[in-house]
């Protein structure tokens, strides 16, 4: 049984390695969007395998619909085509491969020689019913500072990203109704 | 499946995070080296979680990493979209100054 | 848990086999009311899952020039596999083949993964059409998917947990779909537009030559349809526990009630498709996010006020 979860975490961990070098090596981007997609799914699901299944499965759903639309984002900014092209726009690549490896090296030594302490506490019987009962209790500043900040960056995003502000749709006194839009929309505002 | 070697595999996807973000030219490819490198976080971070302190406090840790992560990328798309219209390039190096 | 057992992974064949019977009968369904709408005999639409199988084993594959092979064949040959990891949560009366106890989120991620593989079958073909196709899926994706995982948390919060075996058992009083109605309208119409069916079908629009169908032939095409019909089915299937009471009623044994109550709910999913006339992206998207995503939220706040007031 045990060998069974050495495979499924030796697999899954190759998996997430290498599709995250496949990311700066393909020749497209939605190769690479997807490659990065793999990756973050293979890391999901050894988080899973960590006995934490809601925020593995949460990491997997996020990271296939945030890859999805990061995918249009790429198309549109570097125009590729879904023939492979080669591409390598990279700038000082020795440094940062030097970089890279002395980063592995300290990170590695550390956790392989740092001498970790004993497991302290026992996990709940349901994982998933205690995190969610400490959310709604002990940790609800988290809940409640994450809601905004999320609503904040829906809106700040969209208000750098638009190109029309709402005198654009609305004229110089902001009473025109309906508003003037490229498309209109299915509701008739 | 140690605390040891998830960590290792932990450290190898920072690093080829760190490799993406400091060498690639694109801002949206810098961005998905940064993705890598909290996917590293993410990892070491659950496993810190079940090897050494199983209690949903640390679960409410990794609940804010990903948050963040989304917010990160969200913001980073809005501004190179915004650098995209402004400028009709991509380019980080071109970046340098946004001023004006 | 609820008194759920767990079986082998060797029965996931029993399981692919039901899905395809349900996809097939869908396709039957679906070609009998065409023949009655237009007419035709309709000897030709009972073996038509049977005839198309066999045109399009047959037929041979093509592809365009610098078509990207590997990312267009997984968006095609994905859409099953999603379809079948779907109903691996469904229990089946007592069974199931996965007792996860997060169902609810395991199916919303599948059905976020069709996102993607239909993304990629438009992106993977080299071809404006299907290009467009794949980018009217992500359009359309984007007004559906918060109203439906909003429309997911409905039974969870009042069954208090996201395991299905235990959604299925806290409806004994009461079926969540008689007091949670709006949940499960928009439930269904998530799962008509992950289908790309219904009214949801202008990814595979004949304005831009089928889409993400254009370019696909022989056994990738059989794949894509097959996939689609798959989901329907898997959605229709998933429903039965989140909000028809699993396999709660008189007489027949909990399994056979599943079976009757995923065929009924597919047969009306199937139906809905020459009742209602396809949206356009740019319309859908201003309603579900100003109309379907506020009523569901509303939804969610009558649940959650009813499960604190129940104790």
């Amino acid at each position: 049984m045990s060998v069974l979860v050495d495979i499924a975490f030796w697999s899954l961990a190759a998996v997430a390695v290498v599709s995250a070098v496949l990311v700066f090596v393909v020749d497209s981007m939605a190769r690479a969007t997807y490659a990065l997609a793999l990756s973050f799914v293979a890391v999901g699901f050894v988080v899973v395998m960590l006995h934490q299944s809601y925020l593995g499965i949460v990491t997997v759903l996020m990271m296939l619909m945030e890859m999805a639309v990061m995918a249009v984002y790429m198309v549109m900014y570097m125009g590729m085509n879904p023939a492979l092209m080669p591409m390598s726009m990279v700038h000082s690549k020795r440094a940062a491969l030097a970089v890279s490896v002395a980063a592995f090296v300290v990170l590695g030594a550390g956790a392989m020689l740092v001498e970790w302490p004993v497991r302290r506490g026992e996990p709940a019987a349901d994982v998933t019913a205690a995190l969610g009962e400490a959310l709604m209790g002990p940790q609800m500043l988290v809940m409640v500072v994450v809601s905004p900040v999320m609503v904040a960056t829906i809106v700040g995003g969209v208000v750098l990203a638009a190109h029309r502000t709402r005198y654009d749709r609305f004229g110089d006194d902001l009473d025109r109704r309906p508003p003037r839009d490229p498309a209109r929309g299915g509701v008739g505002r | 499946m140690t605390l040891q070697l998830v960590l290792l595999v932990a450290a190898a996807l920072f690093a080829v995070g760190l490799y993406g973000a400091i060498s690639q030219q694109v801002v949206v490819m810098v961005m998905m080296g940064l993705e890598v490198m909290v996917n590293a976080v993410i990892l070491a971070a659950a496993a810190m979680w079940w090897f050494l302190a199983p209690d949903p406090t640390g679960q409410v840790l990794l609940l804010v990493v990903l948050a963040a992560m989304t917010v990160e990328m969200a913001t980073g798309f809005a501004v190179a979209t915004l650098w995209h219209r402004a400028r009709g390039s991509d380019m980080t190096d071109a970046a340098t100054d946004l001023a004006g | 848990m609820a008194e759920v057992t767990t079986v082998g992974a060797e029965w996931a064949a029993l399981a692919a086999g039901l899905l395809a019977a349900f996809a097939a009968a869908a396709v039957v369904l679906d070609g009998l009311l065409t023949a009655r709408t237009e007419g035709l005999p309709r000897g030709p639409a009972l073996w038509h899952p049977v005839d198309e199988t066999a045109r399009l084993l047959r037929q041979r594959r093509r592809a365009p020039l610098s078509a990207d092979t590997l990312l267009w064949r997984i968006g095609g040959g994905g859409l099953v596999v999603a379809a079948l990891l779907m109903v691996a949560v469904v229990p089946l009366g007592q069974w199931v083949l996965s007792d996860l106890d997060v169902g609810v989120v395991w199916f919303n991620t599948m059905d976020v993964a069709v996102w993607a593989l239909v993304w990629l079958t438009g992106w993977g073909a080299n071809s404006a059409h299907s290009l467009v196709g794949g980018y009217r899926f992500l359009a359309l994706a984007l007004a559906y998917e918060l109203p439906l995982m909003f429309a997911l948390v409905a039974p969870a919060v009042a069954a208090a947990s996201l395991n299905l075996g235990e959604i299925a058992t806290a409806q004994e009083p009461l079926w969540f779909v008689v007091w949670m109605p709006v949940a499960f309208v928009v439930y269904c119409l998530g799962v008509v537009a992950f289908s790309v069916r219904g009214p949801f079908t202008p990814p595979v629009g004949i304005d831009v030559a089928g889409g993400v169908l254009a370019e696909l032939s022989g056994v990738d095409r059989l794949l894509v349809q097959a996939g689609r019909y798959a989901l329907l089915a898997a959605g229709a299937a998933f429903a039965v526990p989140m909000f028809l009471g699993g396999g709660a009623g008189p007489l027949l044994p909990g399994w056979a009630w599943v079976l009757v109550k995923t065929g009924a709910l597919l047969a009306v999913l199937v139906w809905v498709r020459r009742h209602l006339p396809t949206v356009r992206p740019e319309l859908f998207m201003e309603v579900g996010w100003v109309v379907l995503l506020p009523a569901v939220l509303v939804q969610d706040l009558v649940v959650a006020v009813v499960v604190a007031g129940r104790g």
